[in-house]
């Protein structure tokens, strides 16, 4: 190799640059508290609960999205159509728009002033305030990552491996469930991913929604306004760490890996 | 067999229009034509697989225009095989039969028949991935053959072959077409492939039929400019006509029989045109001499052009008579051709 160039070291150094800025204030908040406060924080059923909370409504929105996503990200790889980009667009919609501004819009619908929000109160279902309204919220703004994610796995399957499927006698059902599916899920497992992670750092949304109950990040930033710094350090630390340690297995689960399946 | 009538299907840049096609029961139907003239969605649309916008598709007497792909019985081989890769061989191979009430002695009878058959019976625990191409093209086959489809279609069955495969492959198609009932309706762009397989043949020009018939007569008389050198008539010229005679610019070319119009086309296959270094003597024969005006090394073979006043004529020889006979550009030579050699249209 010959002597490296001055290019080669201005792109190195912006990229130590770039580790150093993400890593940095990440180093430094893990490593803040101390292991005392740390085994203290876990006792505060507040904060276990919490973080519970967090996972659990996340996940559902991850599970919500790939109900509803699935069939519609598999529409949208294999079809073409007039206004197929519009679609596309109202799709990221939830990307660009404000977290506080998809808050308000949500209870926009689901106010009493709303013939949608006097039809869900009829039948008992609350937005405002509830488990079902941070659920709403975590999916519309995690579902974009899914069906992104999943539209492109299903993109990369040649639809003749779909073709010769149905040549052989199975219906499109049977086809998507032995064929496509399969071939897919790793796709599928990244697109969850994806979703989950966007739903648990969800915030601003929520604060307009649901104040309580409290996900973890509400709660992080309550204790952050009402005692400082050093008291919502050790909850982040074990929110981060939950979810790192929750993503790495999915992770690994989603490596390509010697013909598992 | 299969019976195509007025087929007009639309798809992205695709436009397919007023098909019609017969195909009989057990024939090795081939169709050519030019990439990008239409072929794999013609195949698609038999198949079902492409919405058909209008006109009819019958399979054996049934109209199954409108009847989703699984309920058709027509088998289908592309050329990049589409074998499933999550699934082993034996997986692949045995995935139709569930779609299909087959009683487990029969199903493992012929599953045991094909895999001997086709020698793939020691890939059978794998999976695509470490199969060669020939290999791939076996089990596909297989497969297809798995839930005795009455139609198989191929997509280009031989292009991604190298050339040992190919006979290979080549032969053992002919061989499932004589001994089954199958009807094999296969897709290609090349010529020598179509010769070899087909017993008769279509070719497609930009989404419509130019001409359908026995290969012998799509080979021996094209009706038209563009068929006739998709067929390798590489000498087509446009003529007119006084009895026996055509003439083509200034020159007199005799032709077998009389042209029922004052003017059309003749083409001369190369391997038909002769090269001499003398005049050739011969009542029967057109002699023309003329200058070289090109070589193209087609590998064993010399393309050469001879410009007989203002026409070329393209002849084929071999390399060694190409040394014999000193030809080069500049050279002047003798051509000549039998008057039967000559195809009029």
């Amino acid at each position: 190799m010959g002597r490296k160039g001055s290019f080669f070291w201005v792109s190195f150094s912006c990229g130590i640059m770039v580790l150093t800025f993400i890593l940095l204030p990440l180093v430094e908040m893990l490593t803040a508290p101390s292991g005392a406060m740390l085994r203290e924080t876990l006792q505060d059923r507040n904060v276990i609960r919490s973080i519970w909370l967090s996972i659990y409504t996340a996940a559902s929105a991850a599970g919500i999205s790939f109900l509803v996503g699935t069939p519609l990200a598999y529409l949208l790889a294999r079809t073409r159509f007039r206004g197929k980009h519009l679609i596309e667009s109202v799709i990221d919609l939830p990307i660009v728009i404000p977290h506080p501004v998809v808050g308000i819009a949500i209870l926009g619908v689901a106010g009493k002033n709303h013939w949608l929000g006097q039809y869900l109160h009829e039948f008992g279902i609350r937005i405002m305030g509830s488990t079902t309204g941070i659920i709403t919220v975590l999916t519309f703004v995690g579902m974009p990552f899914y069906i992104n994610a999943l539209k492109a796995g299903f993109e990369a399957i040649s639809p003749r491996l779909e073709n010769v499927s149905r040549s052989l006698g199975a219906s499109m059902w049977s086809t998507f469930v032995r064929v496509t599916f399969p071939l897919a899920w790793r796709s599928v497992l990244v697109g969850l991913i994806m979703c989950c992670a966007r739903a648990i750092s969800e915030f601003g949304a929520v604060v307009v929604v649901a104040y309580h109950p409290m996900i973890a990040p509400v709660l992080i930033y309550e204790r952050y306004e009402g005692y400082g710094l050093q008291y919502s350090q050790p909850v982040a630390v074990w929110l981060v760490l939950v979810c790192l340690s929750l993503f790495l297995a999915l992770r690994l689960l989603a490596l390509p890996q010697n013909k598992a399946s | 067999m299969i019976n195509i009538r007025n087929l007009n299907v639309h798809l992205g840049e695709f436009r397919l229009r007023d098909i019609s096609l017969s195909i009989d029961p057990g024939d090795f139907f081939v169709l050519m034509g030019p990439t990008g003239a239409g072929k794999t969605v013609l195949l698609e649309a038999v198949a079902g697989l492409v919405p058909v916008l209008g006109g009819n598709i019958f399979i054996g007497g049934r109209d199954v225009t409108r009847m989703p792909p699984e309920e058709r019985g027509i088998g289908i081989m592309y050329q990049d095989y589409a074998l499933f890769p999550h699934l082993t061989i034996v997986r692949n191979i045995k995935y139709g039969l569930r779609y299909h009430r087959l009683e487990k002695e029969t199903a493992q009878k012929r599953f045991g028949r094909l895999v001997d058959d086709l020698g793939i019976g020691h890939l059978l625990k794998r999976y695509p991935e470490t199969l060669s191409g020939g290999e791939l093209q076996r089990v596909a086959l297989a497969r297809a053959l798995m839930v005795e489809p009455g139609i198989i279609l191929l997509d280009e069955p031989l292009s991604a072959l190298d050339q040992n495969f190919r006979e290979e492959i080549r032969l053992l198609l002919k061989k499932i077409n004589r001994s089954s009932r199958i009807t094999f309706f296969m897709v290609t762009h090349d010529f020598s492939e179509a010769l070899t397989l087909a017993t008769k043949a279509a070719i497609m020009c930009e989404g419509t039929i130019a001409q359908t018939g026995s290969i012998r007569d799509l080979f021996s008389k094209p009706a038209s400019t563009f068929v006739a050198s998709f067929v390798g008539m590489k000498n087509v010229f446009s003529a007119q006509f006084n009895g026996n005679r055509a003439c083509v610019d200034s020159l007199t070319i005799e032709v077998p029989q009389p042209h029922h119009h004052p003017t059309g086309y003749i083409a001369v296959r190369p391997e038909d045109i002769v090269i001499s270094l003398q005049p050739f003597e011969s009542s029967i024969r057109n002699a023309f001499s003329g200058v070289i005006c090109g070589m193209i090394d087609q590998g064993f073979l010399y393309e050469v052009h001879i410009r007989v006043r203002a026409v070329v004529f393209k002849s084929l020889v071999t390399k060694g008579a190409a040394i014999d006979l000193a030809l080069d550009i500049g050279a002047v030579v003798h051509i000549s051709f039998k008057a039967s050699a000559v195809h009029v249209f």
